[in-house]
């Protein structure tokens, strides 16, 4: 009876894939540790059903194969079995279904603590924008892009003079305090993805989504790009830094210096030259 | 009225009046522009089963190139996008659609009805023609300059009709005119098939009384009319964008360093016209599924499909539901987050009403007299790779668990399993089950028994490891999977696995094709009903059936479809024409 056996193997099998393999979730980065969570509970009541499923099946196939002389039951409907095996099920969806609305329910309201930094994709580039001391981001626009403002900063708004505008550089976050993700795309469809924080966004072009996340492990985490965006999609990478708030400081207070001497490079250069006139 | 049969319960059932048919009269009009329904089929299935061919060797180079990235040098991005792309429309739209809907709704609607054939039989020949012309210019595709579209199969704007993706020149143009053509062709089917099940049956044949096969074909066809004119409107408003200038789907965007004159149009309305689509579409692949796998599960196992109206309410949900769980798709497409609790209530809701199937087709085996033949084996691996499909659909559509899991290869992983392989194992099935009554021959076993071990344990082997490489942070649709240190060496090994499982299972297909041609003139005679079951295609009066099905009258029904091993019957089936049996009960059955 091969094929009961291939059944109970299929069943006991991936069980035991699951448990052994080693290929698993990342170690987790951020305060999403719900999701985790709740993958975990629909892992054990999905792998019951699954393994109960196939089991009965290798049994069937086994007691009531064909042997000379044997006959099937005849039994069109059993409306008892059927109504608890719809109720039963109903209850399992529903202990899925809960912490996952719940969780969803949280993912979605943004905590009014959370500061908020702007993340950019571009074919096929991660751009990054912090506020500056203002705590506030400028608008930007489409029309603005330009070689040197490759992310459309409005000039005349006075919130965007001083933020912090980072491409080709690594993201740094704080550990321990709620972030909201801003974010924007120029050209087509990206999605802003690093593993550790489990949480991840498409990013439109045209309007602006978000999502937020509490960092709470420091490292250094790969940032992916998880909607196709043409033929660069896999090589659309960047890195996050995750440190402890002093060394984001410091980091913080070096790109606005930065940003500031790029900004007042010129007109200051202009404000002299009229000085001397 | 006096010879008017009465139905089991009682009841007078309506005449059905005998058709006049179109009788070919030459070899073109029998064999090409054929209208009989029984042809028109062999033509859909011998396409698209070509179609699935080609479909899986574009698999074998994406697999290659996964495992081995460069190894192959004509395998570039732009290469690997277009394979993806064609790969995946074919297999959904040119191959799933058109074999189960025009493949097996052509063949075993008018037999399993009593009907003499289609109620159009002239737009059921239309409809195969549109077919072919439309996967002419899919395949045309790969000649035009730029090769076909690399946008993925969901065709996601601004990307599809931006720079950075291949086949923006032509490719999608192409793409984009292949599907209206199809759609255009599948409406004169879908037509048939749903006022033939409406208006064709035979004498006695009730709603209630007819093969679950015929439910889900009949269902998956009122689904496809409702869900393909959204993917018409859609393909129609890109193609105005691509050409005219239009920005139904195009915001203000700038193209390598230039803007566009675009602006105003939304990115995520296309996705919502694409998944108002392609949510349906899986259940217009899965319910003739659903359905043909009930009919070879009680036939083979000698019993009643346990709980019909169970299973017929079921469809009937399946296919309601299936219309309002769309937005599953986009949980983190960046549409109103809030939509996201109504879409994960429907869609988990949509689980209930497929776990009872599940529940009925292996209750079905329960106190039965299972026959192992090749068809019951490909129902057993169906109900186990889309039970793990299915299941796996809970993960992704409880919207939170979908965050960290959409785009990874868990969302590659489980489609492939409760949509490729759960549907394409129960084609297998049903091919080794109705070829018999196509050509009067049965395909030969030991061949079929390698095809269903390989083909069923290689496809597990390679589509359940990779859920667990989702799980471990790998996107989808990456040219190469690259390094991160999150990836662990032996991944790139797993990747290779799955790499070798694939060319495994796709060489085993060559001893499917061969049984199918070598058993046309080598296959054992299989006379009439060589599974002993009891729906009309197995009763016609000779095999194969003749144009018009059935003899000089039609046969009329007096039974459902299920009557296996009913007690005190002489025999262990009483075919649906049957009259009462003296003694027998009348109201114990549909």
């Amino acid at each position: 009876m091969h094929v009961v056996l291939v059944l109970v193997v299929v069943a006991v099998g991936s069980v035991l894939f699951h448990f052994l393999s080693p290929w698993w979730w990342t170690p987790i980065a951020s305060n999403w540790q719900y999701i985790d969570d709740t993958i975990i509970i629909t892992f054990w009541i999905t792998g019951v059903v699954f393994v109960a499923v196939l089991l009965f099946m290798a049994y069937c196939v086994w007691r009531f194969r064909h042997r000379e002389g044997h006959r099937a039951a005849f039994e069109p409907e059993n409306r008892r079995l059927e109504t608890g095996l719809t109720v039963i099920t109903g209850l399992g969806v529903a202990a899925m279904l809960a912490p996952g609305l719940f969780v969803w329910n949280h993912f979605i309201t943004v905590p009014p603590d959370a500061s908020a930094i702007e993340i950019v994709g571009q074919q096929w580039q991660w751009s990054f924008r912090l506020p500056g001391q203002d705590g506030k981001l400028g608008k930007t626009r489409v029309d603005s892009i330009t070689d040197d403002n490759p992310l459309g900063l409005d000039k005349n708004d006075p919130d965007g003079r001083d933020d912090v505008v980072l491409q080709g550089e690594d993201l740094h976050l704080p550990i321990g305090k709620p972030i909201k993700v801003l974010l924007r795309s120029t050209d087509v469809l990206h999605d802003f993805y690093v593993p550790e924080f489990r949480a991840k966004m498409d990013i439109l072009p045209g309007s602006s989504t978000y999502f937020w996340l509490t960092p709470t492990r420091t490292g250094t985490f790969d940032i992916l790009c998880a909607e196709l965006c043409g033929t660069g999609h896999p090589y659309m990478r960047g890195s996050v830094v995750v440190e402890e708030q002093v060394a984001y400081d410091a980091w913080l207070d070096g790109q606005q210096r930065r940003m500031l001497a790029q900004q007042d490079g010129p007109t200051r250069q202009k404000g002299e030259v009229k000085a001397q006139q | 009225m006096v010879d008017v049969p009465l139905g089991v319960a009682g009841v007078p059932l309506a005449e059905v009046e005998d058709v006049e048919l179109y009788h070919p009269k030459s070899w073109l009009t029998h064999y090409v522009f054929s209208q009989d329904a029984k042809i028109i089929a062999v033509q859909y299935s011998v396409t698209a089963l070509s179609i699935g061919l080609v479909a899986l060797m574009l698999s074998w180079l994406m697999r290659l190139q996964l495992a081995f990235p460069g190894a192959l040098s004509f395998i570039d991005a732009d290469a690997y996008y277009q394979l993806i792309t064609m790969h995946g429309m074919m297999m959904v739209v040119y191959v799933l659609t058109a074999l189960f809907l025009g493949g097996f709704g052509n063949y075993l609607i008018p037999l399993m009805l009593g009907a003499r054939d289609m109620v159009f039989p002239y737009a059921n020949m239309l409809s195969f023609w549109f077919y072919l012309l439309a996967v002419v210019v899919l395949f045309a595709s790969f000649a035009v300059p730029g090769g076909p579209t690399g946008a993925g199969w969901t065709l996601y704007p601004p990307q599809s009709i931006t720079a950075g993706t291949p086949g923006l020149a032509w490719g999608i143009v192409m793409m984009l005119v292949s599907l209206m053509i199809f759609i255009i062709g599948f409406t004169m089917g879908g037509l048939n098939y749903v006022v033939t099940v409406l208006q064709g049956r035979t004498r006695g044949m009730t709603l209630m009384r007819m093969p679950l096969t015929v439910w889900g074909i009949f269902t998956a066809s009122v689904m496809a009319l409702l869900a393909f004119p959204a993917l018409f409107v859609g393909a129609v408003m890109m193609l105005f964008d691509r050409l005219l200038g239009t920005s139904f789907f195009m915001p203000e965007i700038i193209e390598q360093g230039a803007r566009l004159p675009y602006g105003g149009g939304s990115p995520i309305l296309f996705q919502h016209l694409f998944w108002f689509f392609g949510h349906p579409e899986v259940y217009i692949v899965a319910l003739p599924a659903f359905g043909i796998v009930s009919d070879l599960i009680s036939v083979h196992a000698r019993r009643n499909i346990f709980g019909y109206r169970m299973m017929v309410w079921a469809i009937v949900a399946i296919g309601a539901l299936s219309f309002v769980v769309w937005a599953h798709h986009m949980y983190v497409s960046g549409m109103n987050p809030y939509f996201g609790f109504f879409f994960a209530t429907t869609t988990l809701i949509i689980a209930i009403p497929t776990a009872i199937k599940v529940y009925n087709w292996v209750l079905t085996l329960w106190r039965g007299d299972i026959h192992l033949t090749t068809p019951m084996l490909f129902a057993l691996a169906f109900i186990v790779t889309f039970v793990n499909g299915g299941l796996t659909g809970l993960f992704l559509g409880n919207v939170v668990v979908d965050v960290p899991l959409s785009d990874t290869m868990f969302v590659v992983a489980h489609f492939h399993m409760v949509m490729g392989v759960a549907p394409i194992l129960v084609i297998f099935g049903a091919i080794y089950h109705w070829y018999p009554k196509v050509t009067g021959r049965l395909l030969s076993v030991p061949l079929g028994q390698f095809h269903f071990w390989v083909t069923f344990l290689g496809a597990y082997l390679i589509f359940f490891p990779m859920h667990y490489l989702g799980l471990m942070g790998v996107p989808r649709r990456y040219y190469e999977m690259g390094e991160t240190a999150i990836y662990p060496p032996s991944a790139h090994d797993l990747n290779i696995f799955i790499t070798v499982m694939a060319l495994l299972v796709g060489a085993a297909q060559l001893a499917f094709v061969f049984n199918l041609i070598w058993s046309l003139r080598h296959g054992r005679p299989a006379g009439g009903n060589p599974w002993r079951a009891c729906s009309l295609e197995w009763q016609t009066s000779a095999t194969p059936p003749p144009h018009g099905n059935f003899g000089k009258e039609l046969p009329v029904v007096y039974r459902w479809a299920y009557d296996y091993n009913v007690p005190g019957a002489p025999e262990d089936f009483i075919p649906q024409n049957q009259p009462p049996l003296a003694g027998e009960i009348a109201s114990r059955a549909p």
